[in-house]
């Protein structure tokens, strides 16, 4: 078994769906800070069978938890100080987000105005459907991130 | 200040009012005629409808105010590449209020965002048509004297006409509406429809063909089945006839059923029945420039 070290400062994303943290370092922007990131694939689980864990050495407030709530609301955020894991982060899906996801329906407005932001609503949170909110399209899986 | 983007914007109450004030315009126009004096209207629409500018046209001059606007994008700015948020920020400095049709869809909220002026959504794409659904619960009201407690038919093209998803949403705010769905396999009513009202344990049927239910119905909204939705010719014409409302059908319907449709009529209404008294479809053309009125009215503020 691969091991891979603990952190001192930072955060640590458990639970993430396997083969997943790839496209969740990259909503993250983690690619943009200048810090230690881990990315483990395929960490066996009891719960899950297989997990991806990404463990972040940075400030928990460079998190962007809205987009992480977005796309997947199961993780779990463990906060890391001294090494020690000192509070863990509820992720609630968010009501608005802006810019990470883009709308595909080539009849919406901003299929034709560059300069507009993709914003898309929660509108059913039971079944986890967000809609653009120019043109009401449903976001599916098969929508290509921003 | 207020927009107009979907017919959900305003509450039962609202609407109530809105139809009081657009049943006072109808009794006594003259009250209103200069209501709207000195102020303009800009009809912004990028895609050609001549019947919805018309209505506002027709809305705005019987208030006695001033109408400016282009009818088509090819002379507006947008052919120079002009973003709708650059439009309306100049049509702010011109006008009162803004009616905007738009064939890309969400383009009037894009407007609304960044107006200064009430922007009144006249059709965006496939996407909404609030104005529509404004005047077709207006004449239900004029006409039946209420909203509420009838059974509607929804007839035709029920997958993919905007109007009717938009009056069905609309109507299933009020008591004790029961729907009926006419219309062939391939354009069925969409799911999304049947279970909101299935959520909401609102009455519903499906069937397939017309005369069987038209001995039931207070109210028969009509809608166009077109030839291009089908898959096969061979379909199409087995099935066009089911939905083509003429004569014999009627004789099976009550003496106080009314039959609306969104205009424009193809050959879905026999032309045969234009003077039938139960055929609405002309009088609910001229409860669309009344709800306009008390519309305009209700957005610039004005009161009488």
């Amino acid at each position: 078994m691969l091991n891979v070290g603990k952190i001192e400062e930072g955060f640590v994303l458990d639970h993430i769906k396997a083969g997943k943290s790839l496209s969740l370092y990259e909503h993250l922007q983690l690619d943009k800070l200048d810090c230690t990131v881990a990315i483990i694939k395929n960490a066996r689980s009891n719960k899950m069978g297989k997990k991806d864990i990404l463990k972040v050495e940075c400030d928990i407030d460079m998190l962007d938890l809205d987009v992480l709530a977005f796309i997947d609301h199961n993780i779990t955020v463990n906060v890391i100080k001294n090494g020690e894991i000192v509070a863990k982060k509820d992720l609630v899906l968010p009501p608005k987000i802006r810019n990470v996801i883009k709308c595909r329906n080539p009849r919406c407005i901003t299929s034709i105005e560059q300069e507009l932001p993709h914003i898309f609503v929660l509108a059913d949170e039971d079944k986890e459907i967000y809609r653009c909110q120019y043109c009401e399209e449903k976001y599916s899986e098969s929508a290509k991130a921003l | 200040m207020r927009h107009l983007m979907s017919p959900m914007d305003f509450s039962v109450e609202e609407l109530e009012r809105l139809f009081d004030l657009a049943a006072s315009i109808e009794q006594n126009p003259a009250k209103y005629a200069h209501a709207c004096e000195g102020r303009i209207l800009a009809t912004c629409f990028y895609e050609p409808s001549t019947r919805t500018r018309l209505s506002f046209e027709s809305a705005m001059t019987k208030l006695g105010g001033q109408v400016i606007g282009f009818s088509d994008a090819g002379s507006s700015s947008a052919s120079k590449g002009e973003s709708v948020s650059d439009t309306i920020r100049v049509i702010s400095c011109y006008a009162d209020i803004c009616a905007m049709r738009h064939p890309k869809e969400g383009a009037p909220m894009v407007a609304a965002e960044k107006s200064l002026i009430p922007v009144i959504n006249a059709g965006d794409g496939g996407h909404q048509h609030p104005t529509q659904t404004l005047t077709d619960l207006l004449t239900i009201r004029s006409l039946k004297g209420k909203l509420g407690g009838f059974t509607i038919g929804l007839c035709g093209d029920l997958k993919f006409g905007r109007t009717v998803h938009s009056l069905i949403k609309a109507l299933v705010r009020y008591p004790d509406i029961r729907f009926i769905f006419i219309s062939p396999e391939e354009l069925k009513i969409p799911d999304y429809i049947t279970d909101m009202l299935k959520s909401k344990n609102i009455a519903y049927e499906e069937v397939i063909r017309l005369e069987q239910v038209m001995p039931q119905l207070d109210l028969l909204y009509m809608t166009r089945v077109q030839k291009e939705r089908f898959f096969n010719e061979e379909d199409y014409i087995r099935l066009k006839d089911f939905y083509i409302l003429d004569k014999a059908k009627m004789e099976l319907a009550g003496k106080d059923m009314l039959v609306l449709h969104p205009l424009p009529r193809v050959n879905e209404i026999s032309v045969e029945l234009d003077d039938d008294p139960r055929a609405a479809y002309f009088r609910q053309a001229k409860y669309g420039v009344y709800v306009r009125m008390a519309l305009i009215l209700t957005l610039l503020e004005i009161t009488v």
